[in-house]
């Protein structure tokens, strides 16, 4: 990096907000994904809109790449900066600016984490619906990034669905506001467009989010299943009977028996080959008949096991294991390859008889835990990176399975995301042409290529598809490529 | 003129071929490929083509060389219950659309205005979301992915089949309300829903003041109404406004919900009997036909009054419908290009958008549908229109000469 750019950085934000070190930069090798390293050239960390802009504006005179990054809990290696581009880490952008609670609107930074939202929204009855389970680190501006989900997206819908205005900072450092507060497009849907776009088309200065209600009444239900394709079906008799359940979850075996011996237990049955959890909110009476229906639907597919919270505490307990499932499956090995294809609902069945069949043939673990209402897997492999031969089944079977899923009629991610991790992937779900076409749209807003290059596009006239060449794989130098 | 027809005759056979009532030649291709050829074609020797599905919403006035009609691109690939998905071609009218979801047992939750037989094409291209879009959202969200034929002829597959999908960027989103300006949307995947158990509309009369307390009363209860619209008078065929509630899901669950209606004074519930919704619908949807002119606004609902009185004070009351719980108004009637441009400034300093949804030619092309944007905007728009018909060759006004 040109030292009058360093010297250029350290004017705008201070020298302590800089970080040039080896050690300092080792930090922000990886985001949540530990499969995918590269180390930046520098980091810096703004501490407003104003330091901010005047960064971007001076990379972009220097024309310097850059990839704008929340906490780093993103899952497909997507906030990752090459020795040439700048880490721009936006947590202390963490202001929530405005709350409105008759528009029910609220404005924020793009650092401020996504649970803060909701508990400020909280003294107006109002909540922030899209939760990853990331939620309590997780920044606004990563959700916006990567049109993030949750549990709780299958009723309410991922974040498009309740992002009304951006103030975009373009890569070139000019401003322009995208939407309105009430959420009616201003000109084609541009905000629709923005969300989603893996910090590609800029940065997001000012998000504008829809809030809801909280509901009035809640009903959780977990049900356990002697086998996962009785579960499965259950999951489609669930969604085909028109009932919209807030979440509806699914748990395999393994990773039942990872929460249950963590600190993270809940009570889940051992016995089960599957669990559900099923959560239903609205209305006391909408919520009291849907909750009669589902039981009769859960009992219809042979249901082991019934636990309802009678409580809220019972309820938290409930939704632990769940939450904390991803920590809890770090206790299998060292190393946890996540996925999240997604399939037609009514193909769950078959994806998860065809990924048992994968992992035996591997010998691998597998474990799973999924928002099986919206057909999002999360197949977790668990193993050792050092281990060569591992590695290559890991590979092969990561294949194997997002292979399955695409013929399925499926997605390569649902909400985690393309970035480093799944672009090999995408020219088996996308034409050549489709592909082209949203380089083009990446270059309507970044003609350059400056913002997070290398992710998500693999076609030959982008800068990703020559990037991707170029690549540092962590997973490839320890013998992984996934 | 006969060499168009000639080459059309060529591309798409005897079938694929009519005149227009002006004269001109209207291709009718019967599938995406068919649409990339004549599209391909008219770059190729410079023609302008206007896009048309059955002509019922959008006057079809724009200057062409070549009309194309999306009439013929009326399949129904797949319907799944189990999914509740769908894939259906551009073509096809929602009223037969919903028929065939019916005998499934499913539906759209899009009740868009005009006629219909609107072909789900128009619907989607010009993001004409009705009442509903308070319960199930605006258009946008009942489209998971579509083909597209870009302006330049080149065949799209926008986003994805399944109903949560973040792989690459979202292509879609540019299309939906996008009124053709970057491509033509010839096959549409959906995201459906099953049909409910009940399905009733009831009714309040009253001053329009009195509706809007009342209407905030019930979006700040638990009640979950999936429409709460306010109407105006010469909208309802009323003597006084009306707010149409619509509860959907089960027979209890609506049952209760209506139980709960507040109980102001000279505000009084009717039920509309089961089977004269629909027509009460209709009749609704029908009446943004009736002048030349609708426009659409967002506001939020806290501004909601306020914006009503503007568009009434620069429009005329007119056929005015207003969504009581989100803040989307929509107005019919005769307006000037001046009197637009003049409401969209005014609405543009309250943060306000006006998008111009349905209008004869010669007022489109002078304010556009969505005419001056935001600072910036307008630099990104010019660019989606070169990125993706850089001959210009897909007639449509999106900024007018406000632009310029």
């Amino acid at each position: 990096m040109k030292q009058a750019v360093i010297d250029g950085l350290v004017k705008i934000v201070g020298e302590r907000w800089v970080k040039v070190r080896q050690a300092e930069l080792a930090t922000f090798r990886s985001d949540g994904l530990p499969t995918r390293e590269s180390t930046p050239g520098l980091v810096v960390l703004p501490a407003n809109r104003e330091q901010l802009i005047a960064v971007v504006q001076l990379l972009h005179q220097h024309a310097i790449p850059f990839v704008a990054r929340g906490a780093g809990t993103g899952l497909s290696g997507g906030a990752l900066a090459d020795t040439d581009g700048v880490l721009l880490t936006l947590t202390r952008l963490n202001h929530i600016l405005s709350i409105d609670p008759l528009g029910r609107r609220a404005v924020v930074e793009p650092g401020v984490v996504n649970a803060r939202l909701s508990e400020a929204a909280a003294r107006f009855g109002l909540q922030y619906a899209p939760d990853p389970s990331s939620q309590s680190a997780c920044t606004i501006g990563g959700n916006v990034a990567e049109n993030a989900g949750g549990p709780h997206c299958l009723k309410y819908g991922v974040t498009t669905n309740h992002v009304v205005m951006i103030e975009l900072l373009k890569p070139d450092g000019s401003l322009v506001t995208l939407g309105s507060p009430q959420g009616e497009t201003w000109g084609p849907d541009l905000v629709g467009i923005f969300v989603g776009s893996e910090g590609m088309f800029g940065i997001a200065l000012k998000i504008t989010v829809r809030l809801v209600p909280i509901p009035v009444a809640v009903r959780t239900l977990l049900a356990g299943f002697a086998t996962v394709r009785a579960a499965s079906q259950a999951v489609s008799s669930i969604i085909a009977s028109g009932i919209v359940p807030a979440a509806l979850e699914m748990m395999d075996r393994s990773c039942v028996a990872a929460v249950e011996a963590s600190i993270y237990a809940a009570g889940y049955p051992l016995d089960a080959a599957a669990v559900l959890l099923v959560e239903l909110d609205g209305g006391d009476t909408a919520v009291a008949i849907e909750a009669r229906a589902v039981d009769l639907l859960l009992r219809k597919h042979g249901a082991t096991s019934l636990q309802v919270a009678a409580n809220a505490s019972e309820r938290a307990r409930l939704w632990q294991g769940r939450k904390k499932a991803f920590g809890a499956m770090g206790r299998l090995a060292p190393d946890l390859a996540v996925q999240d294809a997604v399939v037609p609902r009514s193909a769950l069945p078959d994806i998860l008889d065809k990924i048992t069949e994968i992992r035996d043939r591997h010998g691998l673990t597998i474990s799973n835990v999924f928002h099986a209402g919206d057909g999002n897997l999360h197949p977790n492999i668990s193993f050792d990176r050092r281990n060569p031969v591992l590695n290559e089944k890991v590979r092969a079977a990561n294949a194997e399975i997002m292979n399955a899923c695409i013929a399925a009629g499926g997605s390569i991610t649902g909400e985690h995301g393309v970035g480093s991790d799944k672009i090999e992937y995408m020219d088996r779900m996308f034409t050549p042409a489709t592909l082209e076409a949203m380089c083009a749209l990446r270059r309507v807003f970044d003609p350059d290529e400056r913002a997070n290059p290398g992710k998500v596009i693999p076609h030959h006239t982008c800068r990703e598809w020559k990037s991707a060449a170029h690549s540092h794989h962590a997973g490839e130098a320890a013998g992984v490529s996934e | 003129m006969s060499e168009a027809f000639s080459r059309i005759r060529q591309l798409l056979g005897e079938h694929g071929i009519e005149r227009d009532a002006t004269g001109l030649p209207r291709a009718v291709p019967d599938s995406t490929a068919a649409v990339a050829a004549v599209i391909t074609m008219a770059n190729e020797l410079q023609w302008r083509v206007r896009v048309e599905g059955h002509g019922t919403w959008l006057p079809s006035d724009a200057p062409a060389d070549l009309v194309i009609s999306l009439k013929g691109l009326e399949w129904l690939s797949s319907l799944t219950p189990a999914d509740l998905v769908g894939t259906v071609g551009a073509g096809v009218p929602m009223d037969t659309l919903g028929l065939h979801l019916g005998e499934e047992g499913m539906w759209l939750a899009i009740d868009s205005p005009g006629r219909s037989d609107r072909t789900l094409g128009s619907v989607i291209a010009t993001g004409t979301s009705g009442p509903l879009r308070l319960g199930f959202g605006p258009v946008r969200d009942h489209v998971l992915g579509c083909t597209v034929v870009t302006g330049d002829g080149k065949v799209i597959e926008a986003g994805g089949r399944v109903v949560k999908n973040v792989a690459g960027f979202d292509l879609t989103k540019l299309q939906v309300g996008g009124f053709g300006g970057f491509g033509i949307i010839t096959e549409l995947h959906l995201r459906l829903r099953a049909r409910a158990g009940a399905d009733v509309t009831v009714l309040a009369r009253g001053k329009r003041d009195n509706l809007l307390i009342v209407a905030r009363g019930i979006r700040e209860s638990s009640m979950q109404p999936a429409a709460m619209e306010l109407m105006s008078p010469a909208l309802a065929a009323s003597p006084d406004w009306v707010l149409a509630l619509r509860f959907i899901g089960a027979e209890e669950a609506v049952h209760a919900d209506r139980e709960q209606l507040p109980l102001e004074p000279g505000v009084s519930w009717e039920v509309i009997p089961a089977g004269q919704s629909g027509s009460f619908r209709t009749i609704t949807g029908m009446a943004s036909l009736v002048g030349s002119v609708t426009i659409r606004l967002g506001a939020l609902v806290g501004g909601l009054d306020d914006t009503l009185d503007l568009v009434a004070s620069e429009l005329g009351e007119g056929f005015l419908s207003a969504g009581a719980g989100d803040g989307t108004i929509r107005w019919t009637g005769e307006a000037t290009p001046e009197q637009l441009s003049q409401l969209r400034r005014m609405a543009a300093t309250r943060e306000i958008p006006l998008t111009v949804e349905r209008a004869p030619w010669p007022v489109r092309s002078a304010v556009g549908h969505f005419g001056a944007y935001r600072e910036g905007v307008g630099q990104l728009v010019d660019r989606l229109r070169e990125t993706y018909d850089p001959l210009k060759v897909i007639s449509v006004a999106l900024e007018g000469r406000e632009h310029e």
